[in-house]
C-alpha cells in the first residue's frame, strides 16, 4: 500500500507546478491549463483522504470540483474568444485596459 | 513493491514530468497534449486509490470534454501568431520564490501531519458504508442523499456558466 503522503507530495508538486506556469506564461490558453493542473492536484488529495480514511464524501466533493472546473473552463474560454475578437492577441501583457 | 506501488509511482512520474511539459513547451497544442498526459495519469491514480467512478469521470469530462473545449478555441484562435510571441513573461525571480515558499509550506505541513495520517492508514481500502458495495453505487447514494443541496448549487453553477458564456459569445446587437 502506498504511504499516503506520497500522494500529498504528488499533489503538492502538481500544485506548485500549476503556479509557476500561471506566473511565467504569458499565453492565456496555458494560464487557463495551469489552472486546470492546479485543481487536479486538489483532487488528488481529496480521493487520497477518501481512500485512506473510508468515507466517500471526498470523491463527491472530488466531483463538485470537477464541476467548477467546467464551469470555468466554459466561461474562460469565451472571455478568451470575446478577446481575440477584440484585440487580436493571447499575450495576456497586451490585455492591460483595467490596469493602472 | 507490490503492483499498486508500481502503478503509483509510475503514473506520478508521468504525471509529473507532463505537467512540467504543460508550462514549458512553446507551441499551446503541444501543451494540451502534455496536459492530456496528466489528466489522463491522474485517472491511473484515482484507479490506485479504488475510485474508478472518478477515474471515469476524469477521462470523460476533462480529457473529452475539458480538453476538447481547449483545442477548439486554440484552432478557432489563429496558432501561427501566437507561436511566434515570445511565451514567458519576465516574472522568473517571482515565480521561484513562490514556488519555493509553496513547496516549502506544504512539505512542512506534510512532515509534521505525517504522524496523525500514518494513524489513519488501517482504513479499510473499499469502504463499505450504508450497506452497498460498489465505487458508483456508493458516490451515487452518498452524493443524491447526504450532499443533495450542494448538488443542486452545483446545477445552478453549471447553469450561470451556460448563460454567461452564451451571453459573452452572442453578437451585439442593434439597440447596443
Amino acid at each position: 500500500m502506498v504511504p499516503i503522503h506520497h500522494y500529498l507530495i504528488l499533489g503538492a508538486a502538481l500544485f506548485t507546478i500549476g503556479v509557476v506556469g500561471v506566473l511565467t506564461r504569458r499565453n492565456i490558453m496555458v494560464i487557463l491549463m495551469s489552472i486546470e493542473l492546479m485543481m487536479n492536484a486538489v483532487n488528488i488529495n481529496l480521493i487520497a483522504f477518501s481512500g485512506r480514511l473510508g468515507h466517500v464524501a471526498g470523491q463527491v466533493f472530488a466531483i463538485f470540483v470537477i464541476t467548477v472546473a467546467a464551469a470555468e473552463a466554459a466561461v474562460g474560454l469565451g472571455i478568451v474568444i470575446a478577446m481575440f475578437k477584440n484585440k487580436e492577441t493571447m499575450n495576456i501583457n497586451e490585455i492591460d485596459l483595467m490596469k493602472w | 513493491m507490490s503492483v499498486e506501488q508500481v502503478i503509483f509511482y509510475v503514473f506520478a512520474a508521468l504525471a509529473v514530468i507532463s505537467a512540467l511539459g504543460v508550462i514549458t513547451l512553446k507551441n499551446v497544442v503541444h501543451s494540451a497534449v502534455a496536459l492530456a498526459a496528466t489528466l489522463l495519469s491522474v485517472a491511473g491514480i484515482f484507479l490506485t486509490l479504488h475510485a474508478e467512478f472518478l477515474a471515469g469521470v476524469q477521462v470523460i469530462v476533462y480529457v473529452g470534454g475539458i480538453l476538447v473545449l481547449f483545442i477548439f478555441v486554440i484552432m478557432l484562435i489563429s496558432i501561427e501568431k501566437s507561436i511566434v510571441e515570445r511565451q514567458f513573461n519576465r516574472q522568473w525571480a517571482v515565480a521561484l520564490i513562490t514556488a519555493i515558499l509553496l513547496i516549502g509550506e506544504l512539505a512542512f505541513v506534510v512532515w509534521r501531519g505525517n504522524d496523525s495520517l500514518v494513524l489513519a492508514e488501517p482504513a479499510p481500502a473499499v469502504p463499505s458504508v450504508l450497506g452497498v458495495s460498489g465505487n458508483s453505487q456508493l458516490v451515487g447514494e452518498t452524493l443524491y442523499g447526504q450532499y443533495l443541496l450542494p448538488f443542486e448549487i452545483a446545477s445552478i453553477l453549471l447553469l450561470v456558466a451556460i448563460v454567461g458564456s452564451v451571453a459573452l459569445s452572442k453578437k451585439k446587437t442593434q439597440a447596443e
